[in-house]
């Protein structure tokens, strides 16, 4: 066990470091500085172009797709450098680098891969993902959306939601339901998708923090060429799972910034009695118990990725952090609210950190259900590392059409 | 980095979950109970015999030199198999203390001797339900001589040397005090941890000698800090122990036609332990890697070790009486070893305020001194 850089790990991230010294500080969100969604996004292009140019876009990616085909520790060292400033890195990139060109990687065409592969990695292209549906979130494969062929076209009728900054999306990867003859997990297929298509009407959702990250997608006969099929008919959930494999992995607790260290801070800021917060000894019980999961996350988080550099799959471990974390991230915001007193509630002007703690309070509850929910998870670590029996379906063998 | 046991630590691991679990049985340990045995001593003897006990004693005194990881890896399988055993006194606390504040001559005579597993000691730090820093701290060693009441004492009765947080001066420091002699009285405490007995030990001008080495001025800390390390590891073993014991026998209990393992209810709840003691597992990895590389950072890494582990096993030991229902709350059914033991681990050293006061204290860059 060494929790120190190897002497390669060390060289790549001396590298890494004086590149983005170079490099980052003109892309940089500056405190105090508001971007729109829009200025976010072209921010975020122009950052993954200048990436691409370094050598450094799309780390963990094949040579053979533009990427640089490294291992783990590297993706891991260039995003804790990264992470060093705060750059515009939303989902408007990541869905591609990370679910997109993963899953036309695995399933697609040399052709697909060609002509999605590079824009991507350049930040020409961007991305949103399209598989919840109203009524199939954490039941996938339920789905509605339906596409019917049509010539060497599939004309596409149905509503997608939950999909992340599709507003600012060149293109979606599409999950839809092919033959509902079959039963449910049998009938689906995979597209990419040209968001500029006539028939697709993506609408921003009003959610509970005020803000409009997601969005509802209405197909109205959008028709998708056939030639913009990932895998063959049939294979889309497949195709799905390649992608939420890649999603897992990728999630975690949050940077060396900002969690616990930071809510401790504001407790020893906050006044009470004429002391402080944190002379409170509930606080510190509370607020301790959680710095020490936040660090236990951290090193958990160390073992997945000594156990990838391996070659070693940590299946349903992948799901133990994402679970921990947005729980913990819920229970500490409501905590930090709480020791604020009533000036958590409603803060004076100027409070920012109070506000920021109001809006991670909110945005805890989206992350428990996004990305896999508290149940789903709790399920999949008991059925699959525990080897505790499998929910009853009663759906599974029943083709979708007689459900 | 590459952030897991290595194979020999793996290897380790295995050679002593095995042997433990082929002896300290549950069987055994009911008879060890109902028999009033202090200890597994026939166990004691064998582990010695395996090096067990001298793994992280210097090979100059008689040990294997090995690392805080690798004993680490032993405790937490003496947490696994709930053993009757004083390693955590002798060993992790006693022994330890010795290496860390002992002279080279006092090292020479002690530590080979418990690396053997000759001598059982153990270590005497608590005056009751008062804690034992600052002014609470009572006991005194003045002109060679302690006197003073150290309450409870885990492994008093079988135990031969104490180490003993003793004032010195105004100052706390920790002597060396053999036990069978004249000005120590021995009683024996109604122990919770029914394997593993506690004292209250009077001394009434007891001949001692400081521990006195060049270091002994910082041991103390880092003494508390590395058994914390060591009694995460056990609290991990503990805890998974009763996960496993939890899942098995849900998978086994039909209840309305078909397994209870089939239930969310209680397939959420054993997901849950295993989050809790795979979380605590990664902070014990990197206290024990602190410990030995890291010095500067072990009092946050031995803290925030302690607390993740006291809150895994404690929700192990619990929930897994709860899912095992009536049978879990006889004494034929093992769940009862854990919840005892757990209870032992999380009050001794001091309990999670003291410990989340010294993580809070030893976080870089606030202004958290408030403590």
């Amino acid at each position: 066990m060494d929790f120190n850089d190897t002497p390669e790990e060390a060289t790549f991230r001396a590298e890494a470091r004086s590149w983005l010294a170079a490099n980052a500080p003109d892309f940089i969100i500056k405190a105090g500085e508001t971007l729109s969604d829009a200025e976010e996004v072209a921010r975020g292009r122009a950052w993954q172009a200048r990436l691409a140019e370094g050598g450094y876009a799309g780390i963990l990616l094949p040579k053979s797709l533009g990427g640089r085909g490294g291992t783990i520790m590297e993706a891991t060292v260039f995003g804790e450098e990264e992470g060093e400033y705060h750059l515009p890195k939303g989902p408007y990139i990541g869905i591609g680098l990370g679910m997109a060109l993963p899953v036309i990687h695995k399933h697609g065409t040399p052709e697909q891969i060609e002509k999605f592969a590079a824009g991507t990695l350049k930040g020409e292209i961007t991305w949103c993902q399209l598989f919840s549906e109203p009524a199939a979130g954490s039941d996938l494969a339920g789905i509605r959306t339906k596409a019917v062929k049509d010539g060497d076209e599939w004309v596409v009728n149905g509503q997608k939601v939950w999909s992340s900054w599709a507003h600012h999306a060149d293109w979606g990867i599409l999950i839809v339901r092919t033959d509902p003859t079959v039963p449910k997990h049998k009938g689906l297929s995979f597209f990419v998708v040209d968001m500029k298509t006539p028939g697709i009407d993506v609408r921003p959702i009003r959610q509970i923090s005020g803000l409009s990250d997601f969005n509802e997608t209405f197909f109205t006969d959008a028709r998708i060429p056939d030639a913009n099929r990932i895998g063959a008919v049939g294979e889309g959930w497949a195709c799905a799972m390649t992608v939420l494999m890649g999603e897992r992995l990728n999630q975690g607790g949050e940077g060396k910034h900002g969690g616990i260290g930071a809510l401790i801070a504001y407790a020893a800021d906050t006044p009470r009695d004429g002391g402080t917060a944190l002379d409170s000894s509930a606080v510190r019980v509370s607020l301790a118990a959680a710095y020490a999961e936040e660090r236990a996350e951290r090193y958990f988080q160390a073992r997945l990725r000594t156990m990838v550099s391996r070659g070693e799959n940590p299946g349903a471990l992948a799901s133990v952090v994402k679970l921990a974390y947005t729980n913990r991230y819920q229970k500490t915001s409501g905590l930090a609210m709480e020791l604020r007193g009533l000036a958590g509630l409603a803060p004076p002007e100027g409070d920012t950190e109070t506000q920021r703690i109001q809006y991670d309070y909110i945005w805890s509850t989206a992350l428990r259900v996004a990305g896999g929910a508290d149940e789903v998870l709790r399920n999949q670590i008991s059925e699959r590392i525990l080897g505790m029996p499998g929910e009853i379906r009663t759906d599974k063998n029943v083709p979708f059409d007689q459900l | 980095m590459n952030f897991d046991l290595s194979d020999e630590q793996k290897m380790l691991a295995e050679q002593a979950r095995g042997l433990l679990g082929e002896r300290s049985t549950p069987d055994r340990l009911r008879t060890l109970i109902d028999s009033g045995a202090e200890w597994d001593e026939p166990l004691w003897r064998e582990i010695a015999g395996m090096g067990f006990l001298g793994a992280s004693i210097a090979e100059e005194h008689g040990g294997l030199g090995m690392t805080e990881l690798d004993l680490g890896v032993i405790s937490e399988e003496m947490g696994r198999a709930n053993v009757a055993l004083p390693f955590f006194s002798s060993i992790v606390l006693a022994a330890d203390a010795i290496q860390l504040a002992g002279s080279d001559a006092q090292k020479a005579a002690w530590l080979p001797r418990l690396a053997s597993g000759e001598t059982v000691a153990t270590f005497a730090y608590a005056e009751g339900s008062g804690g034992w820093t600052g002014a609470a701290l009572r006991a005194t060693f003045e002109g060679g001589k302690i006197t003073g009441l150290k309450t409870p004492v885990a492994d008093g009765g079988i135990a031969s040397v104490a180490v003993v947080l003793v004032n010195s001066g105004g100052k706390p420091a920790l002597a060396l005090v053999e036990l069978d002699q004249a000005g120590v009285t021995r009683t024996k405490l109604d122990s919770f941890d029914q394997l593993r007995a506690h004292y209250a030990i009077r001394f009434d001008g007891a001949s001692a000698e400081l521990l006195d080495g060049a270091a002994a001025g910082q041991a103390l800390e880092r003494l508390f800090d590395r058994a914390a390390v060591q009694a995460a590891f056990e609290a991990v073993g503990g805890a998974e122990a009763c996960l496993t014991m939890a899942r098995d026998y849900a998978l086994e209990r039909q209840i309305f036609g078909r397994a209870l393992a089939g239930y969310q209810a209680i397939k959420h709840k054993l997901a849950d332990i295993l989050v809790g003691v795979e979380l605590a597992r990664s902070n014990a990895y990197y206290g024990a890697w602190a410990a030995e590389n890291a010095a500067d950072e072990l009092p946050l890494a031995a803290s925030a070790a302690r607390l993740s582990a006291i809150g895994a096993f404690e929700n192990a030991a619990r929930e897994n009486i709860q899912v095992h229902g009536g049978i879990g709350y006889t004494f034929e059914a093992n769940c009862h070893f854990f919840y005892r033991r757990e209870r032992t681990l999380a009050i001794s050293l001091g309990g999670r305020e003291a410990w989340a006061n010294r993580l809070i204290a030893n976080i870089p860059g606030t202004q958290a001194e408030a403590a």
